[in-house]
């Protein structure tokens, strides 16, 4: 049976484009803020939503995305939070996923956070540190509440090892563009587009690119290679700023919808890789 | 102390007959331990692991960590018979593994020895490390300046301040300090950015983790360096009391320097293997950093273990006066030692570690470090639990140079502009 996620992809390809994926912590700057910003990334075009779940520890974050999250815990965002935000969202229409670290689900237990997040109307996780090795009790917990249980591959995995992420993973597999920290980026770097090609050997599935991309032109390159266009920091710096600058909640969410339509912009105006 | 080991623990300790097997190709201890990191890194813990396989059964390799460890960090390490502390408390024999006598004064050494030659046999040029007390940022810093790597320690914000003489001696050496201000900013922060710098320079830099934690194969192979300290103290025991102790006691951060004192002894079951953990203020104040006592099961670190988190698995802070203890988990195989019942493991609070630090001073002319006076405090209250028969060797994992600060302070015999005051530390 086709996800959602699949048939966005699949309506993706035959419109010629790459898919927006946009992630923005729920929490952040409250509840209710972060909903009316991923609201406002979806309205601007972003097609995906991933909803961060702010975590203590976030050792695969750079500043902007560690500062979200921690003003986030110090308001008191909850795992319940974090479904409330995906329902908000999803019900825009947007498939839309959790972003976390995987101690949260542990501890919430896989089980009952994959029936609460399919209850909310989520398409899934992506679970940067759970490795394949220990995911069975999640992949039995995503397939039985049909949720895409999504992972990364890095410019350092092996072959054998795209092939063991791509064997698991559902809706699309997540190819990390650089060996790095989340946060903004000059350049996309020359391994992604690499890295989109080992991962086509190997699978059928869409492959989205993430890390570092945060303009409309890097979402045109990027789109010129990748079937999804993840943009995390840059779309999270917008709402840090607003908060440092105080310049308002409405003026914040203009500037998410700005940024949004740029990259929106730039993933239907593929920049053909060259060869 | 501890839980009833669950019947799945049962069932692992029935499978343990040899102890050696752990952990299982994957990392595993029971059901601890593993590698939850990102992808990005899976790469070099792979690289690591059969460079560390290679190295282990290279006997070039041993050879010269043998050598380092004797003619460099000054092992053996003495087995030290500790009259006074005997007769105080009324007559079990006391004997103490002298950690605190190696180079850079902790049973840190052992472990950075091994892995900065692992560094080098990897071809790559630089280390990082976290830090707590910051014995394992003075070790890793000493081994780099004798190997010639470039060293970066990190070490959260308020350690630097709480062992501001460690941030100097860490310079000395060559080595860069840096201060880390995110989160809690102690330990587990450290450990956070030592990461982050880590998935960005894989390619030359080694992560020299400095405790028995971490993802898979750091607990296998720190555990391997530290064990140095069971096999040396395991033999001075049999030498000078032709027997084995009845208990083994050590002080528990991560868990290195217990879990190189107990491993050679675990085929004894005869022989009682006690950690003592910080109980900080208390575990029942919620200020403490005692993993088993107060944790549970979660991920960390790249690890499956015991740890303090609240419902929604975040992280807890950790309290300790020991900023060597002062972190929310433990290594995977402690989980492993708990569960089954091998060993036991106890709180120590602040307190107690400071009256034991006081004592031993005063008795065996030995000042030792916060995180060692932990295994006294526990030691003491071993020793007369199993009478005067018995023999209980303690391990005295660094000397308290570093703290006479913190303790200075702590007995009142500093003023706060740091001058002297004449009180008396026994209250
Ligand atoms: C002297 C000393 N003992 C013990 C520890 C705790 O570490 P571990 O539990 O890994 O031995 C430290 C850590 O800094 C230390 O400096």
């Amino acid at each position: 049976m086709q996800s959602r996620l699949d048939e966005r992809f699949t309506a993706a390809r035959e419109e010629g484009r790459s898919l927006l994926v946009g992630y923005l912590p729920a929490g952040y700057p409250t509840v209710d803020g972060g909903i009316a910003a991923m609201r406002a990334m979806v309205a601007a075009g972003v097609d995906v939503v991933e909803v961060g779940l702010p975590y203590s520890d976030p050792t695969m974050d750079g500043p902007v995305i560690q500062d979200a999250a921690d003003a986030a815990l110090r308001g008191g965002v909850t795992t319940a939070d974090v479904l409330r935000t995906v329902e908000a969202v999803a019900a825009t229409g947007a498939p839309t996923l959790v972003m976390t670290y995987w101690n949260p689900i542990d501890r919430y237990g896989p089980a009952r956070f994959a029936a609460d997040l399919a209850a909310a109307g989520g398409a899934g996780a992506i679970t940067p540190d759970l490795p394949p090795e220990e995911a069975a009790p999640w992949l039995a917990a995503s397939a039985e509440h049909g949720l895409d249980p999504v992972f990364l591959v890095a410019p350092s995995s092996s072959d054998a090892r795209i092939r063991l992420v791509a064997g698991i993973s559902r809706g699309f597999v997540y190819a990390a563009s650089l060996m790095g920290v989340t946060g903004t980026r000059a350049s996309v770097g020359t391994h992604a587009a690499d890295l989109v090609a080992r991962v086509r050997a190997t699978t059928e599935l869409p492959v989205a690119v993430g890390l570092g991309v945060s303009t409309g032109a890097q979402a045109a390159e990027v789109a010129g290679f990748a079937d999804g266009v993840i943009v995390g920091s840059a779309l999270v710096k917008v709402l840090v700023d607003a908060q440092r600058s105080g310049v308002g909640d409405a003026a914040a969410l203009d500037g998410i919808g700005r940024l949004a339509a740029e990259l929106a912009e730039g993933v239907r105006a593929p920049v053909p890789a060259s060869a | 102390m501890s839980a009833t080991p669950s019947a799945e623990a049962g069932a692992v300790r029935a499978q343990a007959e040899n102890w050696q097997a752990f952990p299982d190709p994957a990392g595993h201890f029971g059901r601890f331990g593993g590698r939850f990191v990102p992808e990005a890194l899976m790469a070099a813990l792979d690289e690591l692991t059969e460079a560390y396989d290679q190295a282990r059964a290279d006997e070039g390799f041993i050879a010269e960590l043998d050598g380092l460890l004797a003619t460099y960090a000054g092992r053996p390490t003495p087995l030290t018979d500790a009259h006074r502390l005997t007769e105080h408390v009324g007559g079990a024999r006391i004997l103490l593994k002298r950690e605190d006598l190696a180079h850079t004064g902790s049973h840190k050494i052992n472990n950075v020895l091994g892995q900065c030659l692992l560094t080098k046999r990897m071809g790559k040029t630089r280390v990082i490390a976290e830090t707590g007390a910051g014995q394992h940022g003075v070790a890793t810093a000493t081994a780099s300046a004798l190997l010639g790597l470039d060293c970066v320690v990190y070490m959260g914000e308020e350690d630097t301040r709480r062992q501001a003489l460690n941030v100097a001696r860490m310079r000395l050496l060559g080595a860069e300090v840096v201060p880390v201000a995110s989160g809690s900013r102690t330990l587990k922060d450290a450990i956070n950015e030592a990461m982050r710098d880590w998935v960005a320079t894989v390619e030359h830099t080694h992560y020299c983790i400095g405790s028995v934690m971490g993802p898979h194969p750091f607990p296998m192979m720190v555990r391997d360096f530290q064990r140095i300290i069971g096999v040396e103290a395991r033999a001075q025991v049999l030498d000078r009391t032709g027997r084995l102790p009845d208990a083994v006691v050590a002080c528990v951060g991560g868990g290195s320097n217990a879990m190189g004192i107990f491993h050679p002894f675990i085929p004894d079951t005869g022989v009682a293997l006690i950690g003592c953990e910080a109980g900080g203020d208390g575990v029942a104040t919620g200020r403490h950093a005692a993993a088993i006592a107060g944790g549970s099961s979660g991920v960390l670190h790249g690890m499956r273990t015991f740890l303090l988190q609240d419902e929604f698995g975040q992280t807890q802070v950790s309290h300790s006066i020991s900023a060597g203890l002062d972190y929310p988990g433990i290594g995977p195989e402690h989980a492993l030692l708990h569960e089954t019942g091998r060993a036991s493991y106890r709180v120590v609070d602040d307190a107690a570690a400071m009256a034991a630090l006081a004592l031993v001073a005063r008795t065996e002319g030995i000042l030792v470090a916060i995180e060692s006076a932990h295994a006294f405090a526990g030691a003491l209250d071993v020793a007369r639990e199993l009478g005067p028969d018995a023999t209980v060797v303690v391990n005295c994992s660094g000397r308290g140079d570093k703290d006479v600060d913190t303790a200075a302070r702590w007995f009142g015999l500093l003023d706060d502009a740091g001058a002297a005051v004449d009180v008396d530390p026994r209250g």
